[in-house]
């Protein structure tokens, strides 16, 4: 999910009594305030207030778009905090692991939970999750990244997935953490396994893990520079030649956004 | 040394170029160089079913120093190329090279910042294989396309004057996407 | 032979290992002891370090290996891995949803549909059509799941045998594989790299005289997996180079995240096809071999295990799929125009495309399903913003696919989680203190491919 970058959302009750009602009246909208955070009307209005992530159908640079498309304005998704109960197992799990001032907001989405933590208690929360009996997360998944430069002040985020074999179970942990500073404490301490991936992590994205024993390159070579799977690294193709015509690298094509 | 320091010349020339040729063509020994999808499907043609080892080349040599082809058979990363560069360079003449698949051709499906586009960026190659990944009949046809070569290869003057006819003939050459299809292609 | 570390070295001289670094060109291993014990540079046991790699038959591709041995002893292992990076997951950014999967089936080549499946899957989850997915669809994709499932545990175990120097297994291992390749090869088109789970289903029903082929293969294959076992099992040489190898309990396989065959070979039956199962696994009835020696031995017998399990499942596959109607009646594709990609395909003059009805229907009579038809190919679907992690039971362990949707045509983000990856990091934990010989069998049994690792 890209976030709006306004941090911890506002609560359902707040946002609905700035709403006007519009169109037809939602089943049972007046004493619930869990399904009236699902009405496409209301998140309309704050995708409205959203940030403009995309403009126009088809990403053109330097050709005139003459489709009419040109005017398309896409915002972004909003950051979401799921309201309780989150249904399934995830109400256990959340309660167990308490911690709400370590974790920014909880999102349940499409059958699997995302807890928002902040960086500075991630070891604590991940120590939990491995050690409490109601908890037991045995196996960490491993870290990877994923880079929303739109999202000014966190743009790094590193998302790591537990699994537990005791009560089968899975649950995302997510970090985020501006360009300016991308560290985040390492978990090599309480989940050995994200050595590794830590430092493809590294390598991929240029997000600092603290505490690292040996945080160095492991799929790019030794010397290289630059971080590739950040967005403002090129794909750095080379142009396709057939005889009398030239195509551009897949990364500066026209394509539809 | 090898052949090449005691070349006759003239038609006993010809004849030690023919014989050289049988002799090598049925003695090749791969130093498979299997990096990817590719070196599944060169694992697969030393099969029973496709049977690389008819012309004797099962026995794939894991030193390049007692190779003669290297099958570059996959994708060759930026990491790797320095590696590729070395192992061909460790392998003694007369060698060869077949590019097996469109990875190592001209970079296949991945034209992005990992992937070397093709591997003449780093060794000069004699046989280049599509496919994606080319069947192990495609691969033997390729083999036997190297074996004819290797057959047809000259030695020592008549080499060196080969060599100077080709070079001649692509330095007139344009580049690819500036020649427009002759009516022949077209 | 110089002082200067070798270009292909990687580090600089004033990176490198203290101590002085040797380069070894050839025909010079007199000069080199001679200045080693000049210069006094071992300490009492004698300290090797070796470069194993990455060009090197026995590492199951390009992986290499800094050893320092002393003696036949390991005492530290370095593997260093991304000579294969091929920046699979930034290109799928620049493809639709659909082409991605021509992408991520290249990750683990061994293990193509699983690939496959694990992003459809999380693709499916994204879109919100996990139950809506038809039931042939997800019969085929068993099929070929377990299909693919006996060709690679085959390509792990046939390298097993090449690499003790046993060309035997190799071949007869190669020869089996064959067979099961021809199947995919019937039903999909290639041998390798399929392209055929898409999201939503898979690219084209069976053709006809596949159910016929599979119940062939199926029952010749036990046969020829009997002599396997006879070859293998008992074979004295192969059970001194197995057996107690490449130790790792239950423990380090928590701690390393060690998933799969090596999991299961600690003792614990952990298959994610039964505890969190997908594509309809629970409805089919099978086993989930298990042993509890821990050793390269146990991993092996557990894959072999894997097979007949596997038969087993390919063979309720084909009872169902030879109950049900024709193809009408019976889409292997999610019947939603606006995801669906064209799954009637018929192999015509020019190659495979779409059948002639399929053609008639879009040009002739329906002026929406031209649209869908273009929209689809042209820009590709569009999947709601939000991110799904989906988890299958590959060959090797859990592979998932973590997906980020920003709303688009393209996806945001794809990350594979590969189990290659994670359990080359084991490497040290199984060998250190233990002998050269043991590395090979010890690597043999964990199987990583290391384009999975790599990526």
């Amino acid at each position: 999910m890209s976030e709006s970058g306004e941090g911890s959302k506002a609560g359902p009750e707040e946002t609905q009594g700035s709403l006007a009602p519009q169109g037809p009246t939602p089943p049972a909208a007046a004493d619930s305030t869990e399904t009236g955070s699902n009405l496409p009307a209301r998140l309309g209005e704050e995708r409205l207030n959203a940030p403009v992530a995309r403009m126009g159908m088809f990403g053109v640079q330097g050709t005139p778009d003459t489709s009419g498309f040109g005017l398309l304005r896409v915002h972004q998704a909003p950051a979401l905090d799921s309201p309780r109960p989150y249904g399934s197992y995830f109400d256990e799990v959340a309660d167990a692991l308490g911690l709400s001032d370590a974790i920014e907001r909880v999102v349940v989405d499409r059958g699997e939970i995302t807890f928002h933590v902040r960086r500075e208690r991630l070891l604590e929360v991940a120590a939990k999750l491995r050690d409490d009996p109601e908890l037991r997360f045995e196996l960490c998944s491993g870290v990877s990244g994923v880079h929303y430069p739109e999202d000014a002040g966190r743009e790094l985020h590193a998302v790591y997935h537990m699994l537990s074999i005791t009560h089968n179970r899975r649950v995302r942990l997510e970090v985020s953490v501006p360009d300016a500073d991308p560290h985040v404490p390492s978990l090599v301490g309480v989940y050995p396994t994200c050595n590794w991936h830590e430092r493809e992590t590294w390598d991929f994205f240029g997000l600092i893990f603290d505490g690292h024993p040996a945080l160095t390159r492991i799929e790019m070579p030794d010397d290289w520079k630059g971080h590739p799977q950040r967005k403002d690294y090129p794909l750095g193709g080379i142009p396709v030649e057939y005889r009398g015509a030239k195509i551009p690298a897949p990364d500066e094509r026209r394509h539809y956004q | 040394m090898g052949i090449e320091e005691k070349l006759p010349s003239g038609i006993l020339l010809t004849s030690v170029e023919k014989v050289a040729g049988w002799a090598r063509a049925r003695s090749v020994w791969p130093a498979t160089f299997g990096l990817a999808c590719c070196a599944i499907e060169l694992f697969q043609t030393g099969s029973p079913k496709h049977d690389l080892a008819r012309f004797g080349m099962e026995r794939a040599s894991n030193t390049p120093r007692q190779a003669d082809l290297m099958i570059v058979a996959g994708r060759l990363s930026q990491k790797m190329a320095p590696v590729t560069r070395q192992i061909y360079d460790q392998m003694s003449d007369p060698k060869w090279v077949i590019s097996m698949g469109v990875c190592a051709s001209s970079g296949g499906m991945f034209n992005n910042y990992a992937i070397v586009q093709g591997v003449d960026h780093v060794i000069p190659v004699d046989i280049y294989l599509p496919g994606c990944p080319p069947r192990p009949e495609m691969l033997l046809d390729a083999i036997l396309k190297l074996h004819d070569k290797i057959m047809n290869s000259k030695l020592g003057k008549d080499r060196d004057r080969e060599i100077t006819e080709l070079e001649n003939a692509r330095l007139g050459l344009r580049p690819v996407h500036l020649a427009e299809p002759t009516e022949a292609e077209l | 032979m110089s002082e200067m570390p070798h270009a292909a070295a990687g580090a600089s001289d004033a990176e490198a290992a203290e101590g002085r670094v040797y380069t070894v060109s050839g025909e010079d291993w007199d000069e080199i002891i001679a200045a080693a014990n000049e210069a006094g540079d071992f300490e009492s046991g004698e300290r090797i370090v070796i470069n194993m790699g990455p060009q090197h038959p026995s590492t199951h591709g390009v992986l290499r290996l800094v050893l320092t041995l002393e003696g036949e002893t390991v005492a530290e292992i370095r593997p260093a891995i991304g000579y294969l990076h091929t920046g699979i997951e930034k290109n799928m950014e620049y493809r639709t949803w659909t082409q991605g999967v021509t992408f991520c089936t290249r990750a683990d080549y061994l293990m193509p549909i699983f690939n496959e499946t694990a992003y459809c899957l999380a693709v499916e989850r994204l879109l919100g059509i996990e139950d809506r997915i038809p039931e042939r669809a997800q019969i085929i994709r068993v099929l070929m799941l377990e299909l693919n499932r006996i060709s690679s545990h085959l390509g792990g175990i046939a390298p097993m045998g090449l690499e003790l120097g046993a060309t035997t297994i190799y071949t007869q291992g190669a020869r089996l594989r064959e067979r099961s390749l021809d199947l995919l090869e019937l039903i999909t088109g290639l041998r390798m790299n399929h392209a055929f789970i898409r999201p939503g289903g898979v690219a084209q029903d069976l053709p006809p005289g596949a159910l016929e082929a599979i119940r062939v293969f199926l029952d010749e294959t036990p046969r020829l997996m009997q002599q396997l076992h006879t070859l293998i099992d008992a074979n004295p040489i192969f059970i001194g180079r197995n057996k107690g190898v490449a130790y790792l309990d239950l423990e380090g396989c928590m701690a390393l995240g060690v998933t799969g065959p090596m999991l299961r070979a600690t003792g614990l039956p952990w298959d994610l096809r039964k505890s969190q199962p997908y594509c309809g696994y629970e409805t089919y009835d099978f086993d989930v071999p298990v042993r509890d020696t821990c050793d390269a031995y146990g991993r092996y017998l557990i894959r072999m295990d894997e097979i007949d399990e596997s038969l087993k499942i390919i063979r309720q596959c084909v009872d169902r799929v030879a109950a049900r109607g024709s193809v009408d009646s019976d889409p292997v594709m999610i019947r939603d125009a606006k995801i669906g990609w064209p799954a009637q395909l018929s192999l015509g003059p020019d190659g495979l495309g779409p059948s002639p009805q399929h053609i008639a229907h879009i040009m002739g009579q329906s002026m929406e399903a031209l649209i869908h038809h273009f929209k689809l190919i042209t820009e590709g679907f569009r999947v709601p913003a939000g991110q799904a992690y989906a988890t299958i039971e590959s060959p090797r362990g859990e592979l998932a696919a973590h997906v980020v949707s920003d709303g688009g045509t393209r996806p945001y983000r794809v990350h594979l989680r590969d189990p290659s990856f994670t359990h080359l990091q084991s490497v040290a934990a199984m060998c250190e203190g233990g002998f050269v010989a043991d590395l090979i069998p010890a690597i043999a049994s964990i199987d990583p491919v290391m384009g999975g690792v790599d990526r």
